[in-house]
């Protein structure tokens, strides 16, 4: 199946109602709906009565949604501290399902749904796969791992609401999963990026594109580049999506991006997003880059309000060209764990690799950030490896090299930069975890 | 067309010890050193040197992960008298060739100079044409024992 083009593209919006509505309306429902949830959930969690109470809120005082700025956070541990089922607004007895993630730190962090929990979360991902073009027509070939993930199980929800048919494959097993997709005629692909061009590149390995069905793919749960989605759409000759979700929140179907690929576009009436300076926690412009804070506006077993998701990413309140209202997100740019404050400034190694990216080229974008004090000021240092690509035998080239990524940087972090150029190999490489910034500074 | 001949340029880090374990990996891969400069900067160091067979030198020190390249230099005798390379300069100066770095190394009776020009084959040229032996790379790779 051939990728559609842009002019081609039948714009698909199933609630255009909500997606398109105007920003008062919207604001309206929102407002409503905040108010309820935080209501329940200062009656009915213990966690939320006695931090609002610390804070002197009320669930009086939450009038409309510009009121949310009053409300306390919700951090990662806070989840931890009450797990399993210590922020329930609901009986246990009312919770149809549960829903997992598995932390770095061993224990799980645990969601808990109620059926309109379930019922909602299905409608979001039924918008996103509309969003993706897909109908009742269409057969879904899911290999997103089912379990307590939300990967398999929220793609699921989504056809089922979306009256399309699922295929739960699972993950693993790629000679099986090219099989099935030729088999049952899929017409579109669910699973992660990497595992998406993996099985494009077995699919091609063995010469069984042209014989797909397939139209579309739906991929999340990690972060990919444009050029990922790039190569996935040109080996298998359809159109790629970015979902977005995490399991605190409902799982995937909080946001997708549209075919114009400009943000991700949230469901709004169901998940309040907030993009706020991690510094400050003051509210950033639209396109300015914060943390991503999500309130659920109508989860009934575990609303959260004002959860922290560490991601960082900049919001569009603008209206889309495919037509929707809804707010979108950009693609993350790294996690609030990572940024570091430079002489007052926010500084993100993802920014610096951004940057060397941007240089055409010119230097390999490995680096590695290290952060120092000397006489109170605080200094950055980015590591670059000089590879055989960029290596002179003139030590004129070498520094005039140094002084063009120094000023790279410097525009693009709004700090000025040290530059120190060291041999490959020296820093690590970025499959997994690599640890990008050192911080030196004895800050208490 | 010119004479020139290949220099090994290396990469190096400011680091205990790398100075050692690059000059290692060429000794162990009998690759003999027959001059070399070295040049520091605050962060890191350049090292530039004629091997006994540049390819190779080039060749292992990347199996070993290092940062390594070749550059057209011109390499000529400087005979043993006072305004020697004084001459050469001036002709060079007079040809319109710019001089990147250069540097010396005793050779048998003479000293000899390695020139990196923004002309390398032209500046071999004019060398030759001044009367100066210009060295070829056969001769210039060879240790300086038997020249």
């Amino acid at each position: 199946m051939a990728a559609v083009t842009l002019e081609n593209w039948v714009e698909r919006i199933r609630d255009l109602k909500i997606e398109c509505m105007s920003s008062d309306e919207m604001a309206a429902l929102q407002s409503r709906r905040l108010a309820d949830v935080v209501n329940r959930a200062y009656h009915n969690v213990d966690f939320y009565h006695k931090k609002m109470k610390a804070l002197g809120v009320e669930p009086g005082d939450i009038k409309g949604i510009e009121d949310i700025h009053k409300l306390p956070f919700t951090t990662k541990e806070d989840l931890r501290d009450n797990y399993p089922f210590g922020l329930l607004a609901i009986p246990k007895k009312d919770v149809v399902r549960v829903q997992g993630t598995s932390g770095t730190t061993g224990k799980l962090t645990l969601a808990s749904y109620s059926q309109k929990d379930v019922d909602v979360w299905g409608e979001c991902v039924a918008r996103c796969l509309a969003m993706a073009g897909l109908t009742e027509e269409d057969i879904l070939h899911v290999c997103y791992g089912y379990g307590l993930f939300t990967g398999g199980i929220g793609l699921d929800l989504g056809a089922r609401a979306l009256g399309a048919m699922a295929i739960p494959m699972s993950a693993g097993n790629t000679q099986r999963q090219m099989m099935c997709m030729e088999d049952f005629g899929a017409t579109a692909i669910a699973c992660t990026p990497s595992y998406a061009l993996h099985l494009a590149e077995s699919l091609q390995e063995a010469g069984l594109v042209s014989s797909l069905k397939i139209k579309a793919g739906i991929h999340g749960a990690e972060p990919w580049t444009e050029e990922m989605r790039r190569k996935i759409e040109s080996i298998l000759e359809i159109n790629c999506f970015d979902i977005y979700g995490l399991c605190e929140i409902t799982g995937p179907g909080v946001a997708q991006d549209c075919i114009h690929h400009a943000g991700l576009h949230v469901n709004a009436d169901y998940f309040y997003p907030e993009v706020l300076d991690p510094a400050t926690n003051q509210a950033c412009a639209d396109k300015e880059t914060g943390e991503l804070i999500f309130t659920t506006l109508s989860k009934e077993a575990m609303p959260l309000i004002r959860y922290r998701t560490k991601d960082l990413t900049s919001i569009d309140h603008s209206t889309c060209e495919c037509g929707r209202t809804t707010p979108r997100i950009s693609k993350f740019t790294g996690r609030t764990d990572d940024m570091k404050v430079i002489r007052g400034v926010n500084v993100f190694p993802t920014q610096v690799e951004t940057a060397l990216l941007g240089m055409g080229g010119a230097v390999a974008p490995h680096y590695l950030m290290i952060v120092d004090r000397e006489e109170n000021m605080d200094i950055l240092t980015v590591m670059v490896e000089v590879d055989e690509s960029v290596f002179s035998d003139e030590i004129r080239k070498l520094d005039a090299l140094k002084n063009k990524i120094g000023a790279v940087l410097k525009q693009a972090l709004g700090v000025s930069v040290r530059v120190k150029l060291v041999e490959p190999k020296t820093i690590q490489r970025s499959e997994g975890k690599a640890v990008r910034v050192i911080d030196k500074r004895n800050i208490e | 067309m010119g004479i020139t001949i290949q220099q090994l340029s290396v990469f190096l880090e400011n680091r205990e010890g790398r100075l050692d374990e690059v000059l290692a990996v060429l000794a162990n891969n009998d690759v003999n050193i027959v001059a070399l400069s070295l040049a520091d900067t605050s962060d890191y160091g350049m090292l530039r040197m004629i091997v006994s067979d540049p390819n190779k030198g080039r060749a292992v020190l990347k199996e070993n992960e290092i940062t390594a390249m070749l550059t057209d230099v011109v390499a000529f005798r400087v005979p043993h008298a006072t305004g020697s390379l004084s001459k050469a300069m001036h002709q060079v100066v007079e040809g319109d060739v710019n001089i990147e770095y250069m540097y010396a190394f005793a050779n048998g009776q003479d000293a000899s100079a390695v020139l990196k020009t923004d002309d390398p084959s032209r500046v071999a040229d004019i060398l030759r044409g001044s009367g100066f032996d210009v060295w070829e790379a056969t001769e210039a790779y060879a240790s300086n024992a038997n020249l």
